[in-house]
């Protein structure tokens, strides 16, 4: 695939990153030519100066025989007019921009707004958006490092470490279905000290696992508790840093936590101050051990560090842990601390490329997928698939999962069927028209999965 | 300042006011009444007074400053209560002295509706027809110099009802023109004062008496055609068509103006300042129905249908009665005084503080306990998602302030004149709040007063009426200074 990224900033660079490895065709466009030197040292990609939405630039870069443009600049304005350019030019097939601005992104206007007669974007995306619903799911489900919705929601794929404590830990995950005789669920991936083990019934589960399982939504609590002790749910919120992540989360939050933020910015504090409604904004540093102490760190159920420095998000992380908050919740940017830091004293670590880029990656794959969320830091993937075809021409349709033959590493952990969750088991038969989720524990495999559900030519 | 144009715009309103008096002749022909020729010589010595004042300068023409706002608003309460005093010394039968018929004509202009007559139900219908029509000048007075002056003035942080503030959008900042602005208004005032009219004589009121006291009710002014006021109909759907009208007329007139315009009346409700006084006039209902029931004054009914009337009305600033309240137990009395400081919304013909500014004081406290509990927290005073101005709550705490000094200072003189505390304390709140009927001598009228009280309760209702800087602001140096 042919892909043109205008914008080289973090998001851009991840993007590139991410897909470079896929065997794309990626272009950078961008105005700065020492970033743009940097991404080219790292990545096997190819980059063009100049101003992205201006013709001669795009078409230096391309853009003619490109599948796709990825503009996500600074500007929500140069990413449209990227689009714009690149449609009525060039009639690329999906453009895709990053628009932050809550107004365009508005329901009342963007349905009208960007269609094909007026601003060609096929799909907005707002990296802020993005990272704030993934952390408000990871509230929703205390105790899970990562939920990831499926089928509209209606299923949720959750990782959690498994501790000692949990009633399943330590033993066989044939045991599952006898502890909770009522709640399908299916163990999709264990991770154990960064190896995946396929899961069997035999395995056993050891503390320490990273566990990703599937299930209805509303049985996401009760398998959690089988692998950890029962969590309460979060309360009282400290949120480090009001930039837009900070923002837009205790605007999607302080109706139903109690919600404080702490911003450095005497002018940020105000503009908070003036665009929250029940949020108590605190003005000072999110490394204060007085100010935390003040405002009873001791008593908080969850610090979520979410300046734009990944240093101080983890300085603060730390602290506040030391000083008694129940779990803390770190944005860290940088994939090295942040294998660095999971697992450690750190709860949670969120990174933001990551969920944009999984968002991003479901328009890349080609095999119909709804949904893809890449996992582990890009390692891991997991799809959501429409099935099409029929029992010619599909290798899926008509068969049982224990019949179809699945690459190494993937699994098929569960359908949704007419809205209504299935999960997987041997015997299930796939039909045409279901979602099947699959987890893929190496990314290189993802090409494998492709092809199985690709519907076939069929002779009559 | 330009002397010139003040003169030239306070005899055109003089030559206005005037006019007016034609009405009461009519009134007085129709009931064949001996007071038509005093109707027309206070008509032919204020019109003439007012031609003497506009003639001479009617061609000058000059740009007038905000200043100049301040005086011609005092002015044109000054000139109408002392002019408005003519028919009532030229009607012999009244035999009314000047300081009564002064204290009656202002309490008609500022719709405080505090009365010196006793004996109403004997008047000509004439005098009782011009009472009314004070109030009905005077309301609509009020609200345009509330909607329009009041906020270009910023008098008591007003200024926030210049813009955002008032309704659901910025669309309530009305029409763009003041002369437009007030025309709307106008048309709401006389769309009120008719559904009113309407309303009573459909319930049974005499046309002349649905007409005058519907007057009394959208300018929430209070003065009525009988001694016992609106009791005297002991009619239950009188008074709740009573009730409902004081409190529309309680709430912004911007408000209904859009409602008018859009056909919607859930701006109401998004209203911040409006939704509070619904709320808290619900609130005191149940606590003084409550009184009235648990301390045995009345039965259930009766506990209900006065103790809601009696709110309002003195909330709103009204002063209609349909009880003796002053006779009630004590609590009541004064708890409804206290009332009356609330008043209604900015931008509507009642008197007191005001809600949005308890509003805004309100919302002061709050963000005050909070920053003790959060030394390092940072707050923004919000009304309706838009961030109050530090200078609109300095103008808030500074007339609040102020307002209470007047009082203090109005209750001293009162006391020295020789009243007894509840009287002077309770004549202060009346005036001042342009309430109307107050305790203990005052329950009933103000007419046994000393005449140096009464002047002195005739400047507490003018600068009651216009909120007190308008006032002060001549008395300061700098006002006068070029």
């Amino acid at each position: 695939m042919k892909i043109t990224i205008v914008g080289a900033g973090q998001v851009g660079g991840t993007l590139a990153e991410h897909m470079a490895g896929e065997a794309n065709d990626i272009t950078v466009v961008d105005i700065d030519g020492n970033r743009l030197q940097e991404l080219q040292d790292r990545l096997d990609i190819r980059t063009v100066l100049g101003m992205g939405c201006h013709p001669d630039v795009l078409l230096r870069a391309g853009m003619e025989d490109a599948d796709m443009i990825v503009a996500v600049t600074s500007s929500d304005e140069i990413n449209m007019l990227a689009c714009q350019v690149a449609y009525s030019l060039f009639r690329t097939p999906t453009k895709i921009a990053r628009v932050r601005a809550q107004s365009y992104a508005n329901p009342r206007f963007r349905d009208k707004l960007f269609t094909a007669e007026h601003i060609p974007v096929d799909v907005l995306i707002t990296p802020e958006q993005v990272v704030t619903d993934y952390i408000r799911r990871l509230l929703e489900q205390p105790g899970s490092l990562q939920v990831l919705d499926f089928a509209n929601g209606i299923m949720q794929l959750v990782a959690v470490r498994a501790y000692n404590g949990g009633p399943l830990v330590g033993k066989q995950l044939r045991s599952l279905k006898e502890h909770l005789p009522k709640v399908d669920t299916r163990v999709a991936a264990i991770f154990r000290h960064d190896r995946s083990i396929v899961p069997k019934g035999d395995t056993v589960i050891e503390a320490g696992d990273e566990v990703f399982f599937i299930a209805a939504r509303d049985n996401i609590r009760t398998v959690l508790g089988e692998l950890r002790q029962q969590e309460l749910p979060y309360r009282r919120l400290i949120i480090a840093g009001g930039g837009n992540v900070g923002f837009r989360l205790a605007q999607a939050l302080e109706h139903d936590y109690n919600v404080k933020i702490i911003e450095f910015t005497r002018t940020r504090c105000e503009f908070l101050a003036e665009h929250l409604d029940r949020a108590t904004v605190l003005n000072g540093s999110a490394t204060d051990q007085e100010l935390l102490r003040e405002e009873n760190i001791d008593k908080t159920d969850l610090f979520l560090a979410l300046t734009n420095d990944d240093e101080v998000n983890i300085m603060a992380s730390l602290l506040a842990k030391r000083l008694g908050c129940r779990k803390v919740l770190t944005l860290i940017q940088n994939p090295v601390y942040a294998d660095l830091m999971q697992a450690g004293e750190i709860d949670i670590a969120v990174s933001p490329q990551q969920a944009t880029a999984s968002l991003l990656l479901t328009h890349v794959r080609k095999s119909g997928a709804v949904n893809v969320h890449s996992l582990r830091r890009g390692a891991a993937e997991a799809l959501e698939i429409i099935v099409h075809g029929d029992a010619k021409s599909s290798k899926v349709v008509g068969r049982k999962i224990e019949d179809i033959v699945s690459p190494p590493g993937a699994t098929l952990a569960a359908l949704e069927r007419n809205g209504k969750v299935v999960i997987a088991h041997r015997d299930t038969v796939i039909e045409s028209g279901d979602h099947v989720i699959v987890f893929v524990v190496d990314k290189r495999r993802v090409k494998d999965i492709e092809r199985l559900f690709q519907v076939g030519f069929s002779f009559f | 300042m330009h002397p010139a144009v003040v003169s030239r715009i306070l005899g055109l309103f003089l030559m206005l006011f005037s006019i007016t008096l034609l009405v009461p002749i009519v009134v007085s022909v129709a009931y064949t009444e001996d007071t038509a020729e005093a109707f027309f010589l206070a008509f032919a010595i204020t019109f003439s007074l007012g031609m003497l004042m506009w003639l001479p300068f009617s061609r000058i023409d000059a740009e007038l400053r905000t200043r100049d706002g301040f005086i011609i608003t005092v002015l044109f309460w000054l000139a109408l209560g002392l002019t408005g005093t003519l028919p009532l010394l030229l009607v012999d039968s009244l035999a009314l002295s000047f300081s009564d018929a002064l204290f009656e004509s202002v309490s008609g202009i500022t719709t405080t509706g505090g009365t010196v007559i006793s004996g109403l139900d004997d008047l000509p219908r004439s005098i009782l027809y011009y009472r009314q029509q004070l109030h009905f000048l005077g309301g609509i007075g009020i609200v345009v110099i509330a909607v329009a002056i009041m906020p270009m003035l910023g008098i008591g942080g007003m200024q926030l009802y210049r813009t955002e503030m008032v309704g659901p959008s910025k669309e309530t900042k009305m029409t763009p023109r003041i002369a437009e602005t007030a025309k709307a208004l106008f048309l709401i005032y006389v769309i009120l004062n008719a559904a009113c009219t309407l309303a009573y004589w459909a319930a049974g009121m005499t046309f002349f008496d649905a007409l005058t006291h519907s007057f009394s009710t959208v300018a929430t002014g209070g003065f009525a055609n009988y001694d016992s006021s609106i009791g005297q109909f002991d009619n239950n759907l009188i008074y709740a068509i009573c009730i409902i009208f004081m409190v529309l007329s309680s709430i912004s007139f911007g408000l209904h103006y859009y409602a008018w315009m859009r056909g919607t009346v859930f701006h109401y409700w998004r209203n911040p300042e409006a939704k509070a006084f619904l709320l808290i006039l619900s609130g005191c209902s149940v606590v003084v129905c409550g009184y009235l029931f648990f301390a045995r004054v009345y039965g259930i009914e009766q506990s209900v249908v006065h103790g809601i009337f009696q709110l309002v009305s003195i909330t709103t600033t009204t002063g209609f009665a349909t009880a003796n309240f002053s006779a009630w137990p004590s609590f009541l009395p004064f708890f409804l005084l206290v009332m009356s400081f609330f008043g209604g919304c900015v931008g509507s013909t009642t008197g007191g503080v005001k809600m949005g500014r308890m509003l805004i004081m309100y919302k002061q406290v709050m963000r005050e306990t909070a920053r003790l509990v959060h030394p390092s927290g940072v707050f923004s005073m919000k009304v309706r998602n838009w961030a109050v101005p530090t200078r609109v709550t300095d103008a808030v705490w500074a007339f609040f302030g102020v307002y209470l000094a007047v009082y203090y200072l109005i209750v001293l003189l009162l006391l020295a004149a020789g009243m007894d505390f509840v009287t002077a304390w309770s004549a202060t709140a009346a005036s001042l709040n342009n309430l109307g009927p107050g305790l203990g001598d005052v329950a009933a009228h103000f007419g046994d007063l000393n005449a140096f009280s009464k002047w002195v309760l005739v400047a507490a209702m003018i600068l009651g009426r216009l909120e007190i800087f308008t006032v002060l602001v001549l008395f300061s140096p700098m006002f006068w200074r070029r």
